[in-house]
């Protein structure tokens, strides 16, 4: 056990792939000598070897779909996009082609690739670098989207994902890489993919939330406690699929539910909680199920940053509207 | 000071002779059915010809069936072969069972030399999950690519996946058109395939048409076999309606790349006979019979039938007999296709992750119950 920020948690997560597997590939821009632009692959080549982790040349679409064939011959493929907003070069890999084969083939063919990312505001990067593209994504049946938001889940998450037999695409949140650290074990643990993790429990109001928006959900909880509300805080970590089960127990519990996320709301991870809400569970809530999301607008110039993306003041007013409806 | 040159770069010479050495097409037999390289033709063996003028005669049957089923409404999409034998069954015929192929939607004839059936291929064309069977007996075929281009990254990682396993005497070999030269995937495909010195042999079929687009609005470039130099990567161009040639070429570039020497890019001459697929197009919109005539006069089957009827080992009752036959197990292999079970839609579900998600597993109940009424 030692403390760990989430970057070196990930990194250490990987080390463990490559050690347990020796199918296992890490490849993509900047991530061999260089060890990724954010040392997330760091030390991995000089311990692993060049035909285990390497460059490649920088195009996208080429990565994602190298991975195919890669897996078609046998590999466990975990590619690097190195930033979010690049999978944009590589859509039909992954949603057109790599999880579909599942289906296609009936089960005869499988894709066990983790595509890690990483993306998140607040970072001040250039276009195209801090965008929440997840609302892109978890509409593609047969692709896992999931994104932690601690190094403990980080490592956990990232060993469960590179042994999952389907796709995933691993989310990290570019903010969160070095400003916290945590307890993490040595070794192989692991972290479901699919469940949601209850991180404070409280009474009065549930916040759902995912990757950085945690943080700022356990600000909220952490300030209201002062005034005798009780928060829960719920860390969704798989934003495909959603494990309605543990928003529900809570609901039932408090009857009162904000949703908070970096992405827009349009069609992302927090519409389709209220939609699962609604249609099975909104009996539970005595007042109108609250959300809180960028505005729809393109991802904002980096030094407009600060007053576009949502925030713990931004939960906290949502959350205090919902509780004196 | 240095005597002023007319250029510092003479862009237009270099742009008038660097398609040079690629404008040499490959050829054994012309359209006449001489015999324009006597050394290369003596490399066959009687038996080797017959058999490449049979499977020539396979394919060419198996599309006029096809067309007829089509017409009969038996089947779904179709992209007809005709006028592409000699590229489709001379490229097949040069590569081996351990390589995996990565067709796309005009290569069911290779698919089928490689190792799936006439039925696989009809149940494909109208939409049914049996198409892929061919997995499940070990067969190493990829799906027929719908996405242009898709297939050549894909295969790129085939082949390095092949040269991390050591397989020897293994490739992975890919088809796309003169179209599909235009996608940002061709030249990913190649380049990635090259910077690991991958065993790869990427064909392009040039058939002269992307559905009504000509293969001259696709690139500048006066040919598509050069389009591998930016990437490192040997090209060439072969008669694409001369099945030896064609033979000929992707058994050396096969051989090329599986000594370890990266991979080749292989251009075939050839013309799409007919139309882009069975579904309404009507190539004469877009092309006229002036442009068609001399290339229907390049019949593949024209010039090899009457090197083999010279030489007395075929004749047109032969001929006849074989396609008779041909036709006979396509009738059975569409009977077959016609009796494939109905599809459930609770199987496409459980086939969409290994352990369901809870929507999916939700779906998967409901599914079942009507699917057991």
């Amino acid at each position: 056990m030692a403390k760990m920020t989430y970057i070196k948690a990930i990194t250490n997560g990987l080390d463990q792939v490559l050690q347990d597997d020796p199918k296992t590939l890490i490849f993509g821009e900047d991530v061999g000598k260089n060890g990724g632009v954010f040392r997330t692959t760091e030390g991995l080549q000089d311990k692993y070897g060049e035909d285990r982790v390497f460059d490649t040349p920088l195009a996208e679409s080429g990565i994602l779909g190298m991975s195919i064939g890669l897996a078609l011959t046998g590999w466990r493929p975990i590619p690097e996009i190195q930033f979010m907003g690049f999978t944009m070069e590589a859509v039909d890999s992954i949603g057109g082609q790599m999880s579909r084969n599942r289906f296609r083939f009936s089960g005869d063919v499988t894709m066990p690739i983790t595509i890690r990312t990483p993306f998140g505001g607040g970072t001040h990067t250039a276009e195209l670098h801090g965008d929440s593209l997840e609302n892109l994504f978890i509409g593609i049946p047969g692709l896992r989207v999931v994104t932690p938001a601690n190094p403990y889940d980080a490592k956990g998450m990232v060993i469960s994902a590179v042994e999952n037999n389907d796709p995933v695409l691993f989310m990290e949140n570019l903010k969160l890489y070095r400003s916290m650290k945590d307890e993490v074990p040595d070794g192989h643990y692991t972290v479901p993919l699919d469940k949601a993790n209850v991180v404070r429990e409280g009474s009065d109001i549930t916040v759902v939330a995912y990757s950085a928006e945690v943080n700022e959900a356990l600000k909220v909880a952490d300030k209201l406690e002062k005034e005798n509300i009780s928060v829960e805080v719920i860390d969704l970590r798989s934003l495909s699929p959603i494990d309605d089960a543990t928003i529900f127990a809570s609901i039932d519990k408090t009857h009162k539910v904000v949703i908070a996320q970096e992405a827009q709301a349009m069609a992302g991870a927090g519409a389709k909680v209220a939609s699962d809400i609604a249609e099975n569970d909104i009996m539970s809530l005595d007042a109108p199920i609250g959300r809180v999301s960028a505005p729809d607008s393109i991802f904002p110039f980096a030094m407009a940053e600060n007053y576009w993306l949502p925030n713990a003041d931004d939960i906290e007013a949502k959350v205090r509207e919902i509780l004196n409806y | 000071m240095a005597a002023k040159s007319k250029h510092v770069v003479d862009f237009a010479k270099i742009k008038s002779t660097m398609s040079d050495p690629y404008k040499k097409p490959v050829q054994v037999i012309d359209e006449t059915g001489k015999i324009v390289n006597q050394e290369l033709f003596d490399q066959f063996s009687d038996d080797e010809l017959v058999t490449l003028m049979e499977k020539m005669v396979w394919e060419r049957a198996l599309h006029e069936q096809t067309m007829n089923f089509s017409r009969q409404g038996r089947l779904g999409f179709y992209a007809p072969t005709f006028g592409e034998e000699a590229s489709e069954m001379g490229i097949a015929h040069a590569m081996k069972k351990q390589d995996y192929l990565f067709p796309a939607y005009r290569d069911l004839p290779q698919l089928i030399q490689h190792g799936a059936t006439v039925k696989e291929g009809y149940l494909w064309s109208k939409g049914h999950y049996q198409a892929y069977d061919y997995v499940r007996r070990g067969v190493r075929a990829f799906i027929p690519q719908i996405i242009i281009g898709a297939q050549y990254v894909q295969s790129a990682g085939a082949a390095l996946g092949i040269k991390k396993n050591g397989e020897k005497d293994t490739i992975a070999y890919t088809f796309t058109g003169d179209g599909g030269t235009s996608q940002g995937d061709f030249y990913e495909g190649i380049n990635f395939a090259s910077s690991f010195q991958a065993p790869e042999v990427f064909f392009v079929q040039n058939n002269g048409w992307a559905i009504s687009v000509p293969r001259k609005t696709q690139t500048a470039a006066e040919t598509l076999a050069q389009k591998g130099v930016a990437s490192g990567v040997p090209g060439v161009q072969v008669d694409g309606m001369d099945i030896l040639a064609t033979y000929l070429v992707a058994k050396e570039a096969r051989d090329f790349a599986v000594a370890g020497n990266g991979p080749v890019l292989v251009e075939t001459l050839t013309y799409r006979f007919g139309a882009h697929s069975s579904a309404g197009d009507d190539p004469s919109r877009y092309r006229t019979k002036e442009e068609e005539k001399p290339w229907f006069d390049r019949d593949p089957l024209i010039r090899l039938r009457k090197v083999l009827t010279d030489k007395k080992l075929w004749d047109q009752d032969k001929e006849d007999k074989l396609v008779a036959q041909y036709k006979d197990e396509f009738k059975e292999a569409m009977k077959d296709a016609e009796a494939a079970p109905k599809q459930k839609v609770s199987d496409f579900l459980k086939h969409t992750f290994e352990v369901p998600t809870p929507d999916v597993a939700a779906d998967i109940k409901k599914f079942e119950a009507k699917e057991s009424k």
